[in-house]
């Protein structure tokens, strides 16, 4: 299954546990990698564990004491948890299932938020020119050029979704996770963020969780299927789409569940 | 098949005629409950708008003689609310000072460990505190700083008493507000690496500041009508006088004072006049602020 050199995977999974209450794990044992500049899907039902995972990866569960946590993620080699969290988190740039821009915050404020935040103060070329890259990047530019000042929440879903996006790749990260963000937008909406997504690999690697199988067959490069917090079958897209191994797999595939 | 589906026997013009009534009985209702309030708004500017003028708002209370004199006259009673205006803001600004950080900083505790046992005590407690009567705060305030602290009636104990009064409320409003944020903006807030603080004062302050806003000032209204306490604490004082610990006046003592002296009746009136038009403006102050600012 994993046929490429070590060098190739931004991250590496390694039987990852993680459990909302004592004894009952969301996520079990998972291991697993992400390849450099590419999209991996996680698939699968709801309630498999694939939020779960994907938050581990950036260290979201440290804001609820109660999770519990076993297991190891690398990040280009190296244990997510001997990091900083904040160095981590601006390797590792998160975008959220609804849009979530800060609503006290403008659509300029937005975008740099992850340097405000941090007491990462710049000059006001450098934060100029953040702005206007991150937004050409999610090809919101050309949309708010005029309304940099007017706060985020005016926006339509679909561009609020894009300017989370570009909050996210403004930090420059190596890896973008992002759950479901597609999932409260409109098809056209979608199909907006979807194309970006596949500009965005170029330059980062991004790690998608969805429940929706055609989206995950459209844009993404690498499949995961998780069931019951387990890691049924991963691979290639193509072939775990054509040519399931595992029968869970084929029957979540064929609509038998899900 | 009649049994199955049962026809409606009652016909359809009683069940209008019911339904009329009750819609005039609820009109009805809501006419009583707001009568009283133009009634007391009416009167107080019909008996109490006479004695409003600069000196009103810019004099001490007159000494009774001075009352006298001019009531017996017919003329308008000279002096006005100065010392309670400047007693009621230097007690109110004082007890802003303790209570608002204090219960912004409480309020917020509690939001974000309302799964601890000590939350949840603290959040009990703060319900207890709302319900303790204002003469009660008064006595403590009266044991803690008048007998011990400034050794005699001062505006300090004041204060304190209207703190008391003042946190419950900050911290209610303050929690329910931050319970309106959706978790998501906090998320959104870590995932970029915000230290905890940071997300506190720069996200969550931000985000419900209308919430807080209108928290505050519908405390500082409330307080500034309390006169329960301040009998005990601040006592009265017919001069002007910024030191907090000697003893002030305020308007509601004023009020108080007034009533008590049969030459100053008309006085009454005014300075009611005022404080209910001081205390209606806080309110629409507060629903400006909320509509305002409003992210949530």
């Amino acid at each position: 299954m994993n046929n490429t050199p070590q060098s190739n995977n931004v991250l590496e999974i390694r039987d990852l546990s993680i459990a909302y209450e004592p004894g009952k794990n969301a996520v079990n044992g998972v291991t697993a990698s992400v390849k450099r500049n590419s999209i991996t899907a996680i698939m699968g039902p709801s309630g498999c564990g694939k939020s779960t995972l994907l938050r581990a990866m950036n260290r979201m569960h440290e804001l609820y004491p109660n999770i519990r946590t076993k297991g190891d993620i690398l990040l280009d080699g190296q244990s997510i948890f001997s990091m900083s969290v904040i160095e981590l988190r601006r390797k590792v740039g998160m975008v959220f299932q609804r849009p979530n821009p800060f609503p006290n915050m403008t659509i300029y404020e937005n975008v740099v938020a992850g340097f405000s935040l941090n007491d990462i103060r710049l000059k006001k070329s450098q934060r100029d020119e953040i702005v206007e890259n991150a937004l050409r990047n999610v090809t919101l530019w050309d949309e708010v050029k005029e309304s940099l000042y007017r706060k985020g929440t005016f926006l339509s879903g679909g561009q609020q979704q894009r300017l989370c996006v570009a909050r996210a790749i403004a930090f420059n990260p190596e890896v973008l996770l992002l759950d479901e963000p597609t999932s409260a937008l409109d098809p056209i909406a979608t199909s907006k963020i979807e194309d970006l997504l596949g500009e965005l690999k170029k330059k980062y690697t991004l790690v998608l969780v969805t429940h929706n199988m055609s989206q995950a067959a459209r844009i993404s490069d690498d499949s995961m299927f998780m069931y019951l917090g387990e890691l049924v079958e991963s691979g290639r897209t193509g072939t775990l789409f054509t040519t399931p191994k595992d029968p869970r797999t084929e029957a979540y595939l064929t609509g038998k569940f899900g | 098949m009649t049994e199955m589906y049962p026809v409606l026997t009652d016909n359809i013009s009683r069940r209008n005629r019911t339904n009329i009534r009750f819609r005039y009985l609820v009109i009805a209702g809501s006419v009583i409950t707001v009568i009283p309030i133009f009634l007391i708004v009416g009167n107080l500017a019909v008996k109490g708008f006479r004695q409003i003028n600069l000196a009103f708002f810019t004099k001490p209370a007159p000494d009774t003689f001075q009352a006298m004199m001019a009531a017996s006259s017919g003329e308008i009673i000279p002096g006005g609310i100065a010392n309670g205006l400047t007693g009621s803001l230097l007690m109110v600004v004082l007890a802003s000072l303790f209570a608002i950080p204090l219960g912004l900083m409480t309020g917020i505790y509690i939001y974000e460990n309302s799964s601890l046992k000590y939350a949840r005590f603290i959040r009990n407690l703060t319900e207890i505190l709302q319900g303790v009567p204002s003469i009660i705060l008064g006595i403590i305030a009266y044991i803690w700083i008048v007998k011990n602290i400034t050794r005699g009636y001062s505006a300090l104990a004041g204060s304190v008493s209207l703190a008391i009064m003042m946190l419950p409320l900050i911290i209610r409003s303050t929690e329910e507000t931050m319970r309106m944020i959706p978790v998501s903006i906090r998320e959104a807030a870590f995932a970029l690496g915000t230290p905890y603080y940071k997300m506190i004062y720069k996200i969550l302050i931000p985000v419900s500041f209308s919430g807080l806003a209108t928290g505050v000032l519908l405390a500082l209204s409330r307080i500034l009508g309390e006169t329960a306490p301040l009998m005990l604490t601040a006592l009265g004082s017919p001069a002007i006088s910024l030191d907090v610990t000697r003893p002030v006046s305020a308007v509601p003592l004023l009020i108080w004072d007034f009533y008590n002296d049969p030459n100053m009746v008309s006085l009454v009136w005014s300075a009611s006049l005022f404080l209910m038009v001081f205390v209606l403006s806080m309110n629409l102050l507060a629903r400006s602020v909320a509509s305002k600012h409003k992210y949530i």
